[in-house]
């Protein structure tokens, strides 16, 4: 469906994007997941053709795009704030993309239902844009995107400015819409939960460049590199040489996984691989701090500090946490250390 | 109205999008070439509409005063310019439009803050109100003044004083005239200022002085200098005022260009003058946009009715009292007193002055009917509103449009400054330059009534374009970003997202460039055909004749054209505040 061949963009002596290849095929959603400043946004708007590349091309259908100006690509874009038309109200806003493109006024006002039935907003045809509460706007923004069933859907930090319960809700919502309609979606987000929900497979940026793609499990698993190691919020990352089934580790020695070839590199230690022990049973630290995180399984992160070696953080149930000063012995599950590329 | 405050917070979200407004990407070039080449387009008309009815005859008139013998005459500037009486004169103009500034802002700021932060019955009613003098023509200000402080005027009856022969009364109509320039540019910025900048401060520690010292006088300051650099220009130019109030004492140099170009015929001396005085608009003008520039931010804003509150607090309803004090006692008095005076006829009160208009007097100050002046106005106004519509919408278009950047930019700077340059060039000069430069074929227009719209049209299209350029520039482009992701064209986009958002300003700028051409008098009094004048026009022939029925039908007048202008501004607040979303 959508193809990107090395497109590189430059605004002044700043590169956004830097020679980035990606693909989406038919019906399936991918999320383009970055700090804020990776190049995101800018990748949708080249999509979009709101945004001429410097070089690449764009592909749609197999159809090079590039050149084509926005209002014919057919491509669908809600935008991070929404940019609803203040000017009119929601049924006015569904049906824009309608008119545009001629379609009759039987045919739109029937549209026009369909899509609000559909994003839950059934009755609001007649109200005013201002009237609408935060996650009412982005309802009508998405049925507005979709109203012209465009070839391929773009979100732009669709659930950015909502508030937590409504973006776990909504997150959910989305994931099995898309799925009931069938639509190919690049969505692009900096929050890794929504896009794990979201996404057949997600695309990891970092300063205008792809720091990895796969699916959500391959992302989370194998980190490609340092860089997305700490993006999804693992710390615990070492310098290593490994050999024979085993790293010496600033830590001291690491038990490894099978297959890691031998030689320096980096490894990550995830926070659920490191477990407390008895001091005398394992590497002697001290608990510096600890946060309490909730969810289900009511987990608490300790902030370690190892005799020798970085600080590192372990994961442990509420019952088992020790108190900050307390001192625990570590040990490491060999199935939580990762080799990490770069 | 916002002629001033527009500048201010001009394009603030760029920036902040993260969006590179001049950076042009190698592969954008052939889009960004096409947005130039359409901004170039857009300023073709305006640019020819300028050459031809200003600038052409501004230079004509110039070159006919220092042209003589085939040779520039350029020791005259000397002479001129060394001239005591000429001095004297230009010495006048400075000082008085300081001290008219300086008194404006004294007494308009503190109409500023009661207008933006205070809640009270009948004030939108009142902020109509203290805008009608603005759009006033001068004569008919010169008129209520001298009704109020002149000979016989009221203030003779009441107390036995008179002040037309004083510079007080000069500037006491200047702040009558330009009040609402303040209230309107610095009220505005102040009504949107999120006051809980303010509460960030005095939470900090700040007084409530030091809090409106260091927080809210930063924020309002541009405007506030751009409101005293509009009050400045206007006076500097004042016309109409001083030639009812100023007497033979007092000439400003607007004054003084009329005086020696229609009664000494002296276009040399004229020429000079006129240079003069444009190289010091300009100078004001080039200052204003160095300024503007330098000091745009980012401001909190938030909707007006969100920060005004009702008045607490002993303090506070001194303040608004005081305030209504002077708005009763400097607005209200001096019209009620042309009312009173309109219909103070020879044989006491009644229609008389009024029933005059309708007949031909005896004494031939006209040739037709006065009353006709007021179909002349209407017709004339309506169509200089047309152009200036045209001419002033295209030239926003222009300013707006983006793309183009470098050298592209910089032209297109430069002509939103010469579009601002009729509001301080002598509209005297302009007039005077219509006579003798439009008189050739293609161009013989010099007995056509189309000049006169014309004169007018080039007044009006700085206020269009002033109130246009804001509400443009504040349609985001993401809006129009979606209408092209939804698959319309730029023409259809600008159709259907920016013309329902512009609409309103359009119709406030249509009626600010009715007001102001039905008012303008500078240019006009040289170019109507005896036949056909207008409404000042009019009430200033009767003030030039003794005689007590032409000092009432003067005021007759004057009395309806304050009511048309009138008419017209409540007309607007209603379209102004009736306003649905952000926009």
């Amino acid at each position: 469906m959508l193809r990107l061949n090395g497109v590189t963009v430059d605004f002044g002596a700043r590169r956004a994007l830097d020679a980035v290849d990606l693909e989406v095929a038919d019906h399936e959603t991918v999320c383009v997941l970055g700090p804020s400043g990776s190049g995101k946004s800018t990748l949708l708007r080249v999509v979009a053709g709101l945004q001429t590349p410097d070089a690449g091309r764009v592909f749609l259908s197999g159809q090079d795009r590039t050149e084509v100006p926005p209002h014919r690509r057919e491509v669908g874009l809600m935008f991070q704030d929404h940019q609803l038309f203040p000017q009119r109200d929601v049924g006015g806003n569904v049906a824009f993309g309608l008119r545009m493109r001629r379609a009759r006024r039987q045919e739109t006002a029937e549209r026009v239902a369909e899509l609000l039935d559909l994003v839950g907003l059934p009755d609001a045809q007649r109200r005013t844009v201002a009237t609408l509460s935060g996650g009412e706007q982005q309802r009508v923004a998405l049925a507005r995107a979709l109203a012209p069933q465009p070839r391929l859907l773009m979100l732009d930090e669709p659930l950015g400015q909502l508030d937590r319960g409504l973006r776990e809700r909504l997150v959910v919502e989305l994931r099995a819409l898309f799925h009931r309609l069938s639509t190919t979606v690049l969505a692009v987000t900096h929050d890794q939960g929504e896009a794990f929900v979201l996404a057949d497979r997600v695309v990891v940026m970092n300063e205008g460049r792809v720091a990895q793609a796969g699916t959500p499990l391959e992302v989370w698993q194998h980190p490609a590199s340092e860089f997305v190691a700490r993006f999804l919020g693992f710390d615990n990352v070492v310098e290593a040489s490994v050999h024979g089934g085993a790293a010496d580790t600033p830590w001291g020695k690491l038990p490894v996984p099978d297959g890691i070839p031998t030689g320096a590199c980096k490894l990550l230690v995830r926070p659920t691989g490191v477990r407390l022990t008895a001091v005398e049973d394992g590497l002697p630290c001290t608990v510096e701090a600890r946060t309490f995180r909730g969810g289900d399984a009511a987990a608490v992160t300790l902030l370690l500090q190892p005799q020798h070696g970085p600080r590192m953080e372990a994961s442990c149930a509420l019952r088992e946490a020790p108190e900050p000063g307390s001192s625990v012995g570590v040990a490491f599950d060999e199935q939580e250390v990762v080799r990490l590329a770069g | 109205m916002d002629l001033a405050r527009s500048e201010v917070d001009e394009a603030p979200g760029a920036a902040e999008r993260g969006e590179p407004p001049q950076a042009a990407p190698a592969g954008g070039r052939r889009r960004e070439g096409r947005r130039s080449a359409l901004r170039l387009a857009l300023m073709v008309l305006p640019v020819a509409f300028f050459g031809l009815f200003f600038a052409y005859p501004v230079a004509a008139i110039v070159g006919r005063g220092l042209r003589s013998d085939g040779q520039w005459q350029l020791g005259l500037l000397g002479q001129v310019l060394t001239d005591p009486d000429v001095l004297q004169v230009l010495w006048f103009t400075v000082w008085q439009a300081a001290a008219s500034t300086a008194c404006t802002l004294a007494l308009a700021l503190p109409g500023a803050y009661v207008f933006a932060r205070f809640d009270f019955p009948g004030k939108r009613l009142l902020r109509a109100v203290v805008t009608v003098p603005f759009v006033l023509p001068t004569v008919v200000v010169g008129s209520a003044f001298l009704a109020l402080l002149g000979r016989g005027g009221a203030l003779e009856e009441w107390f036995g004083l008179r002040l037309d022969t004083s510079v007080w009364a000069i500037l006491l109509a200047h702040v009558f005239i330009n009040y609402a320039v303040v209230v309107r540019t610095v009220g505005g910025l102040w009504s949107q200022l999120d006051p809980r900048q303010e509460e960030a401060a005095r939470v900090l520690g700040a007084s409530r002085i030091a809090a409106w010292r260091r927080v809210t006088l930063p924020a309002l300051a541009p405007s506030i200098g751009a409101a005293a650099l509009i009050v400045f220009l206007f006076t500097f130019t004042s016309f109409g005022v001083i030639q009812v109030l100023g007497g033979p004492r007092y000439a400003t140099l607007e004054v003084e260009i009329y005086r020696q170009t229609a009664a000494l015929l002296e276009l040399p001396t004229a020429a000079v003058l006129t240079l003069l005085q444009f190289a010091a608009v300009t100078a004001m003008l080039a200052f204003h946009a160095r300024t503007v520039r330098k000091r745009q931010s980012m401001l909190s804003m938030l909707p007006a009715e969100q920060t005004a509150r009702r008045p607490q607090g002993p303090g506070q309803w001194a303040l608004l009292g005081s305030v209504l004090t002077v708005v009763v006692l400097l607005i209200l008095t001096p019209l009620a007193v042309l009312v009173e005076r309109s219909f103070n006829g020879p044989d006491g009160y009644g229609t008389a002055n009024y029933r005059a208009l309708g007949s031909v007097s005896s004494d031939a100050t006209f040739t037709v009917a006065p009353v006709a002046a007021i179909g002349n106005s209407l017709i004339y106004a309506a169509l200089a509103t047309c152009i200036a519509l045209v001419v002033g919408g295209l030239a926003a278009a222009a300013l707006t449009t983006r793309g183009g950047g470098g050298a592209v930019g910089r032209l297109v700077r430069g002509f939103d400054s010469m579009l601002m340059l009729p509001l301080g060039t002598s509209a005297v000069t302009v007039g005077f330059g219509f006579l003798i430069a439009l008189d050739e074929p293609p161009l013989d227009l010099r007995s056509s009534w189309m000049l006169v719209p014309l004169a007018q049209a080039l007044v009006g299209v700085p206020f269009v374009i002033r109130t246009m350029l804001p509400v443009l520039r504040a349609v985001d482009v993401r809006l129009r970003e979606a209408a092209a992701v939804l698959g319309a064209s730029p023409l259809r986009a600008w159709r259907e997202v920016d013309l329902p958002l512009v609409r309103r300003a359009l119709i406030v700028a249509a009626g600010f460039a009715f007001a102001v051409s039905l008012g303008e008098f500078g240019a006009t009094v040289f170019i109507a055909r005896p036949d056909a004048p207008t409404l000042p026009v009019a009430v200033s022939r009767f003030l030039g004749r003794a005689g007590e029925l032409n000092y009432g039908q003067a005021m007759a007048m004057s009395a309806i054209l304050m009511l048309v202008c009138t008419g017209t501004l409540l007309a607007l607040e209603r379209i102004r505040t009736d306003r649905s979303g952000e926009f």
